[in-house]
């Protein structure tokens, strides 16, 4: 699972309002090579919850010099994109779990996929 | 400087292939103008129904009419492409009908009323010319000559060599209702996808749209209720292979070609239970919900009628205990969803299946955001088709518009359980007789 999912997921736990953002908590982590494409990076960021996505990397120990806050001009400044590239597409959560932060719900993630089905009592 | 206005005018011809007849109109010459060279090479860039486009010079019910048409066509607008310097060759091109080698040429030698003044050459010409004859469509009743004859400068061929290069014979990881690969890009086209798009599938299966979104350049994502689909396990499709291999998943299809960074995620969720967050926005939904025939229609729930769980080949329980979905739900919930995760202009493009004695176009979903673009038949069987919808966002739906479809009657018809697979097997029934229908039923729910 990659930090830019994970960024527009949230918790549909049943009676869950404060759903979001999901804690990861994973077991392994890989960092894969990814081509960089500055404009689809641009396009994604005003997507993001920026703090959520912050919070997500440095909790994985990949913040990797991401700045606490949006650039402005960001759409021009290679070096941001390339940071914001790194974390978004590159790093990805192959084992661990996603868990909705009012109910404690766990989602596990496995082979990188996470599984977000609910129960029959959850629904 | 000549006048702009006279290339202005130019006619271009489309000459398009001769599947999936039912998109569009009944001849495959179409004759259009209005548009610019740009134009027609930005749609040959993306048709996989256009086989070739030119620049229309002339066209007449016979060949004498052609050469009166050449003959009025502005000298000013050939002169580029007859330089003496240039090099240049003339296809003959005969639609419903097969011409002889020594027929092509004397065709080719007819035209030397044109000022040809460049050499010809076979293999690299810079300038190609093509003469089109219409002999109808009727493969049993070939006419001595044609109906319609046309001559014009080739500009483009569309991208109908994606149907081979894609085709799902060749792919590491299908399914059993894997997307053919000419439909896949065309739902990509319908969905108008272009590169660094977000493109969302919540019916993925093996990936088969994303793929061709890929192709244009989007980044995809997907979601499935069938956890084994989704990690590329169980059962293979294939005719001689048991299992599904390692490398057998989404990923893996477009890394195949190429298009690996196109690739974000996919995940096991439910599409009744929508796990974005509420200002997630795609620029894109494509997608083929299940029909409750060849794969079943679940969701997660506990409901007076259970459907029987999954074999799942592992022993362990990777879904929660089903109920049916029914069919205008999953409709119901794609076009809200469609609704409020879809950038405004962004479109939805899905499969509708239709009982075809009782289909009427009222039946056709709707909801107050979006607005229908278009509604194409592909015909299945005597009794059944799907249609391939087109919608577009117009605007931001209001809390209201999530009730606005219960006291609609439109939807009777999916509703029910299952009521559009009780027709279709009913269908079969009668056509059959029982026993037959049977066999008919062979890899139902196999995937689970």
């Amino acid at each position: 699972m990659k930090l830019l999912t994970h960024n527009m997921l949230t918790s549909h736990v049943k009676g869950v309002t404060k759903g979001y953002p999901l804690l990861i908590k994973a077991t392994e982590v890989k960092v894969n090579e990814v081509e960089f494409n500055p404009e689809f990076v641009s396009r994604m960021i005003p997507k993001l919850e920026w703090s959520a996505l912050v919070q997500a990397a440095e909790g994985l120990g990949h913040l990797h010099e991401l700045p606490a806050e949006l650039t402005p001009d960001y759409e021009k400044n290679e070096e941001f994109l390339k940071k914001a590239h790194r974390v978004l597409l590159e790093v990805e959560v192959i084992e661990g779990c996603l868990q909705c932060p009012e109910s404690g719900r766990e989602f596990p993630i496995s082979r990188g996929i996470p599984n977000m089905l609910l129960n029959e009592d959850e629904v | 400087m000549a006048a702009p206005s006279s290339r202005t005018c130019l006619q271009y011809l489309l000459h398009l292939a001769q599947d999936n007849l039912d998109f569009r109109l009944p001849s495959p010459f179409w004759c259009l103008d209005g548009l610019s060279e740009e134009d027609v090479r930005t749609v040959m860039a993306r048709s996989v129904c256009a086989k070739s486009a030119f620049e229309l010079w002339g066209h007449g019910r016979t060949h004498s009419e052609l050469r009166t048409s050449l003959l009025k066509y502005p000298s000013e607008n050939m002169t580029p492409f007859m330089q003496r310097d240039s090099t240049y060759r003339i296809n003959v091109y005969t639609f419903n009908k097969t011409l002889e080698f020594a027929d092509r040429i004397k065709r080719i030698d007819a035209m030397e009323y044109l000022p040809f003044e460049g050499t010809v050459s076979l293999k690299s010409p810079q300038h190609i010319f093509c003469l089109l004859e219409d002999y109808g469509t009727d493969p049993n009743n070939i006419p001595e000559h044609p109906s319609y004859v046309y001559f014009g400068r080739w500009i483009a061929d569309g991208q109908r060599e994606l149907i081979r290069s894609h085709s799902v014979k060749n792919r590491h990881f299908i399914g059993n209702t894997s997307m053919d690969a000419g439909l896949s890009f065309i739902m990509a086209n319908h969905a108008k996808v272009k590169e660094n798009d977000l493109v969302f599938d919540p019916f993925v299966g093996t990936g088969s749209l994303l793929v061709a979104c890929s192709h244009f350049g989007a980044y995809v994502c997907g979601t499935d209720i069938d956890y084994n689909t989704i990690h590329g396990k169980g059962r293979s499709s294939r005719k001689n292979q048991k299992w599904r291999g390692p490398d057998e998943n989404i990923r893996a299809n477009l890394r195949q070609y190429g298009t690996q960074r196109s690739y974000l995620d996919v995940m096991v969720s439910d599409a009744s239970k929508p796990v974005w967050r509420d200002t997630v926005l795609f620029d894109a939904i494509i997608t083929d919900p299940p029909y409750g025939i060849r794969e079943s229609t679940r969701r997660t729930g506990s409901h007076k009628d259970i459907t029987k769980p999954p074999d799942d080949f592992c022993g362990e329980s990777h879904v929660p205990v089903s109920m049916a979905y029914h069919l205008s739900d999953i409709f119901t919930d794609l076009l809200n969803f469609s609704a409020h995760h879809l950038v405004k202009g962004g479109r939805l493009v899905y499969w509708l299946p239709v009982y075809r004695p009782e289909y009427c176009e009222e039946m056709i979903p709707l909801h107050p955001s979006l607005r229908m673009i278009s509604n194409c038949e592909q015909t299945l069987s005597s009794h059944t088709s799907r249609r391939l919808i087109t919608m577009e966002k117009i605007k931001e739906p209001e809390e209201s518009d999530a009730l606005a479809h219960l006291s609609d009657p439109r939807f009777s018809p999916y509703q029910g359980h299952n009521a559009f697979r009780e027709k279709y097997f009913s269908g079969l029934n009668k056509k059959l007789g029982k026993d037959d229908s049977m066999d008919k039923v062979n890899g139902e729910g196999q995937e689970g």
